[in-house]
């Protein structure tokens, strides 16, 4: 909070290395205490920690480094794993008669799904515990991705879809109804939306959801057949032309999200206080959810529902790195692929021969996080 | 308010009559007004059976039915009614009512119409540990209640005591927490099952009627029996509770040993069904409610049990007939009906701002 209300005053950009520092807060160290005194007295009733420009770097760069080594781990483990030098020397020294390598090669578009999905749904997941001022939103618990997987699956049984080009329409269909429905309902009424509210909205679309699809589900074995791979929200056996085809809109996505930062850190005061700083909530709401279903949409299509990760990365990423959304949105790019790729790896080698796909282990390891930040919340504001 | 109505009805009499006859009247009258409502409701179930097993895509007349009861067989005609329909409508009736009184003693002893056990996860908690049972141990029968039931308990276990003093809001956040991971649960489980045993799963996984058959209408039967005397006592306990736990304390009620009666009766009567036909989506959500508002808002766990048998009936008999040619479990028809109700709630609860 102290320093979102920091960055208003500080203005647009990231603040300079001389960011205020609240009268009791620990400094960083190496970082001297030179804050300006103006601001350290304006919000001197703050205890709040801050988080210094440098100490951000630190972790900007450390989450860069992760995502390497992870990515990296990703190609070299699983049913047949392969030493870090060939892996590198398959990816640069292409060799077509080496067996490694061409496991090497087959696992880089399983690689590069687990990163354009984590990356999209924890984009998505921080903007939306911005956009609702809710620290329990997620594609998940929403009922998004509920929303998204009943298209998809009346794609699949009416129509005969079958590859992810057109899965992609209905899933956006499904998550911006579903999206639109959820927060409507939760936001009517004095309170507004409260997470409770939108939690149990949320279950209800999802559960009415379920009911629906599983209609279909129960008088079609061949919709079985596809829903049930697709379902469990799996990486493997992805092709370059389903990534290729989710591309161009999670990159529109991505790149709506990113501009939203400051006006989330003015959401984040409250709509009245952003309005009377010359913001306007609801457009602003309106433009982040055009993204928010264009990632949470392109995600689904491709890997199946997957939740929680949208959940657990923006918790971390706060504990790193404060609650300013300029810092949160971009590393979220960073976090959320880092532990959807690291979900995969573990999901990979836990159960072998078979494999648990990164989806079910998402939520087994993300509700508990959920439960430990319910549990964490304060009683006023949950 | 019944009061006041009776006031001004017997204003002139009450004066003379010495005793005041009209306030015996108008304390009877909420029981009698109960009275009145239940038979209503149990004929309404009645009809509901009836209409499930005499109508629908095969026809048969009254007179041919009680002749099959009486041990004639019709050729034809006493497979699909005495193997078929009959335990489909008894066992929609007894899991109706498990159903609606389990959700009734949730919501009243937390006080909160969306404490019910399929939206808390304790539903999904016996639903993972049956398909677990199936799928990893191929157990069949009886079993697969066992199984139900101990997931049930387990998860009940496991969210109160995460919930301790977090309040109502902070065990129904929990409990949709809980919730989702037993679907990651079932959902993985799913995927490994074979395709038949998935197709089978997925069928109980709604909640269905269309694999009743007289064994499990037995052990419902025989589990309910057992368990209905303590619905009697527990009833008693709700009252104290729903009062609140300091209230109730100081009414002389033992509260901890109240609740913990209350929960453990509430986890088995949503287990036990859950077992023999699948966590039929919000019929323990629904029943609640609406005999709440029949009975003129107070809580009643008889009447939410006969509410419960109505919907899963009604429910069943749309499901089977609404699609020529193909059966839908019923729990497709309550899902798609109950979450524009919860939906509904939610909004109602909004501008009464209370809850949430």
């Amino acid at each position: 909070m102290a320093s979102a209300a920091v960055s208003v005053k500080e203005g647009t950009t990231p603040e300079p290395a001389s960011v205020p520092f609240a009268a009791a807060a620990v400094p960083t160290p190496g970082h001297t205490t030179a804050a300006s005194q103006g601001s350290s007295q304006r919000f001197s009733t703050v205890p709040a920690k801050t988080f210094g420009t440098r100490r951000r770097l630190l972790w900007l760069t450390a989450l860069v480094l992760v995502l390497g080594v992870v990515a990296l781990v990703s190609l070299a483990i699983g049913a047949r794993s392969i030493a870090p030098g060939t892996v590198l020397d398959a990816l640069f020294h292409f060799d077509p008669a080496n067996g490694d390598h061409a496991v090497v090669h087959s696992r880089v578009v399983r690689t590069v799904a687990g990163l354009i999905v984590g990356l999209s749904l924890g984009l998505a997941g921080t903007s939306m515990q911005g956009v609702a001022r809710n620290p329990l939103a997620d594609p998940g618990i929403l009922g998004i991705n509920a929303g998204a997987s009943l298209a998809v699956v009346a794609g699949i049984f009416f129509l005969g879809a079958a590859n992810v080009s057109s899965y992609l329409w209905f899933a956006f269909a499904g998550s911006a109804v579903a999206a639109v429905v959820v927060y409507a309902v939760a936001s009517l009424g004095r309170s507004g939306a409260t997470p409770v509210k939108l939690a149990l909205a949320g279950a209800a679309i999802a559960a009415g959801m379920g009911s629906l699809m599983s209609a279909m589900l129960v008088t079609s074995q061949d919709s079985l057949e596809l829903f049930r791979r697709w379902q469990v929200g799996a990486l493997a056996g992805k092709s370059w032309d389903s990534v290729v085809a989710v591309l161009p809109f999670v990159a529109v996505g991505v790149v709506i999200l990113l501009c939203t930062g400051r006006l989330l850190n003015m959401l984040a005061l409250g709509d009245d206080m952003a309005r009377g700083l010359g913001h306007r909530p609801g457009l602003g709401r309106a433009i982040s959810a055009v993204g928010i279903v264009l990632l949470c949409g392109s995600a689904t299509a491709l890997a199946g529902p997957i939740g929680f990760i949208g959940l657990v990365v923006p918790h971390l990423l706060r504990g790193l790195v404060g609650p300013d959304y300029r810092w949160l949105l971009p590393l979220s790019l960073l976090g959320a692929p880092a532990i959807l790729l690291a979900a995969d790896v573990v999901g990979r080698v836990i159960l072998l021969p078979s494999e648990v796909p990164a989806g079910i282990l998402a939520a087994l390891i993300g509700a508990p996080v959920f439960i430990a930040v319910v549990r964490r919340g304060k009683q006023a504001e949950l | 308010m019944s009061v006041q109505t009776a006031v001004k009805g017997h204003g002139k009499t009450a004066s003379t009559v010495v005793g005041g006859a009209w306030v015996r009247d108008a304390r009877k009258a909420p029981r009698r007004r109960r009275a009145c409502l239940m038979g209503t409701m149990a004929a309404l179930v009645f009809a509901l059976l009836a209409v499930n097993i005499l109508l629908g895509s095969y026809t048969v007349t009254i007179p041919d039915f009680f002749a099959m009861l009486g041990g004639k067989t019709i050729p034809g005609a006493s497979f699909i009614v005495m193997e078929n329909k009959l335990p489909q409508a008894l066992l929609g009736m007894l899991a109706g009512a498990s159903f609606g009184v389990a959700g009734a003693v949730f919501q009243t002893m937390l006080r909160n119409p969306l404490a019910s056990p399929d939206i808390i996860g304790i539903s999904y908690g016996a639903s993972a540990t049956a398909v677990a049972a199936v799928v990893l141990f191929g157990v069949r029968g009886a079993g697969v209640s066992v199984a139900a039931i101990i997931g049930a308990l387990l998860v009940a276990l496991v969210i109160t005591a995460l919930a301790r003093r977090r309040g109502g809001t902070g065990l129904i956040l929990i409990g949709i927490g809980a919730a989702a991971f037993m679907q990651a649960v079932v959902t993985f489980l799913m995927s490994r099952a074979d395709v038949s045993n998935a197709q089978e799963l997925m069928v109980w996984l709604t909640g269905s009627l269309n694999s009743a058959n007289w064994e499990r209408v037995g052990l419902l039967t025989i589990a309910l029996v057992v368990l209905a005397p303590f619905v009697a006592v527990g009833s008693r306990e709700l009252r104290g509770l729903s009062l609140g736990g300091d209230t109730a304390a100081g009414l002389g009620f033992n509260v901890p040993r109240a609740r913990l009666l209350l929960t453990i009766l509430g986890v088995l009567l949503a287990a036990l069904p859950t077992a023999a036909a699948g966590p039929i989506a919000f019929v323990a959500f629904l029943s609640g409610p609406i005999a709440k508002r029949l009975n003129g808002g107070a809580a009643s766990l008889p009447l939410s049990g006969l509410v419960g048998a109505a919907i899963v009936l009604a429910a069943h008999f749309v499901a089977v007939n609404a699609i020529p040619g193909t059966s839908l479990p019923v729990g497709v028809v309550t899902g798609a009906l109950g979450a524009p109700f919860l939906l509904w709630l939610l909004i109602y609860t909004n501008r009464a701002n209370q809850g949430g």
